[in-house]
C-alpha cells in the first residue's frame, strides 16, 4: 500500500470482521506498531466492524484504513467504520449500558475508545453510523 | 482446515485454536465442545490459545459462555497460551474471563485440571 491510498473493505455480515481486522493489523504491523498496539487496533476494529455486522440494515457497512502522517511527523493510522444502520438514539447509554452488562454495541463501542487514541462517532438516526479511529505509532 | 481442532486425551477435551476464527467457527467450536462432553464423558476442557492475536469480546464472552456450559457438565475448561498482548488487551477492553481457569501453557493447564478436578472430588470448592 503506497502511503496515504485508503483500504476499504466491505462489511457484509460476519465475514467481513475478519478481513477488516486482519487489514487493519496488517497495517499496524508494517507501519512499525508495536505488538501489544497491533493487537489493540485489531480488537478495536473487530469491535466496530461487529456492530456493523450486528445491527446495521443487513449487517452491511465498509471499513476504511489508512496511514496517518501528522505535521510534526508522526505516523499512525485512521479506520473509519461506516454503515447506513438505523443510527444510535443515545451514545452515552449505549456506551454505558454495553459496558455494563457486556452486551450490545455499546461494550464494543466503549471496548475500541478505549483501545485507541482518538475516537470520534457521528449517528443519525434512520441514517447511520460512523465511528472514525485513530492511532498513532510509538 | 478446520480452525479449531479437538481431541480427547485421558478424558480431557483438549482444543488447539487457530489464528483469526469466524464467529461462525467459534459458535462450532463451542458446540463441538458440549458434544465433546457428553460423547466422551470428558471432566475438562482445555483451550489453547497460542496461536490466536484477536481475542475480542466475542470470543471473550464465547470463552466464558464454553466454561460455564462446561460446568453444567460437570466439567472445569482451562484457557491456555493467552499472548501478552492479548492478555493486555482484553483487560483494557474490559473483558472478564469468568469461571475459566487459566494457565500459561498446555503442560500447566493440564496439571491445573488435574489438581482442579481431584479437588472437586474430594467434595472441595
Amino acid at each position: 500500500m503506497t502511503p496515504l491510498e485508503v483500504q476499504v473493505i466491505a462489511i457484509e455480515g460476519e465475514d467481513g470482521i475478519v478481513a477488516a481486522r486482519q487489514h487493519a493489523r496488517d497495517l499496524a504491523r508494517r507501519l512499525g506498531f508495536r505488538l501489544v498496539d497491533q493487537c489493540r487496533v485489531a480488537t478495536a476494529v473487530s469491535e466496530l466492524a461487529r456492530n456493523v455486522a450486528r445491527y446495521a440494515s443487513r449487517g452491511q457497512g465498509e471499513v476504511s484504513i489508512r496511514e496517518l502522517r501528522s505535521a510534526d511527523g508522526r505516523i499512525g493510522m485512521e479506520v473509519v467504520v461506516h454503515d447506513d444502520g438505523p443510527g444510535i438514539i443515545d451514545i452515552d447509554q449505549a456506551m454505558q449500558a454495553g459496558f455494563t452488562s457486556g452486551n450490545g454495541l455499546g461494550m464494543g463501542l466503549s471496548g475500541a475508545k478505549r483501545l485507541v487514541d482518538e475516537f470520534a462517532i457521528d449517528t443519525e438516526i434512520g441514517r447511520g453510523t460512523t465511528v472514525t479511529i485513530r492511532k498513532w505509532r510509538r | 482446515m478446520a480452525r479449531a481442532v479437538v481431541i480427547c486425551i485421558d478424558k480431557i477435551l483438549i482444543a488447539t485454536v487457530q489464528d483469526d476464527l469466524f464467529d461462525r467457527d467459534a459458535l462450532q467450536l463451542q458446540e463441538d465442545l458440549a458434544v465433546g462432553l457428553e460423547t466422551s464423558n470428558a471432566e475438562g476442557i482445555l483451550i489453547d490459545l497460542s496461536s490466536v492475536q484477536t481475542v475480542d469480546s466475542f470470543l471473550g464472552r464465547l470463552l466464558n459462555d464454553v466454561a460455564t456450559s462446561a460446568r453444567l457438565m460437570g466439567a472445569e475448561t482451562v484457557v491456555v497460551g493467552i499472548q501478552p498482548q492479548v492478555a493486555i488487551t482484553l483487560v483494557e477492553l474490559g473483558l472478564e474471563l469468568r469461571g475459566v481457569l487459566t494457565a500459561l501453557n498446555t503442560e500447566k493447564g493440564f496439571a491445573l485440571l488435574r489438581e482442579r478436578l481431584n479437588t472437586l472430588r474430594r467434595g472441595g470448592l
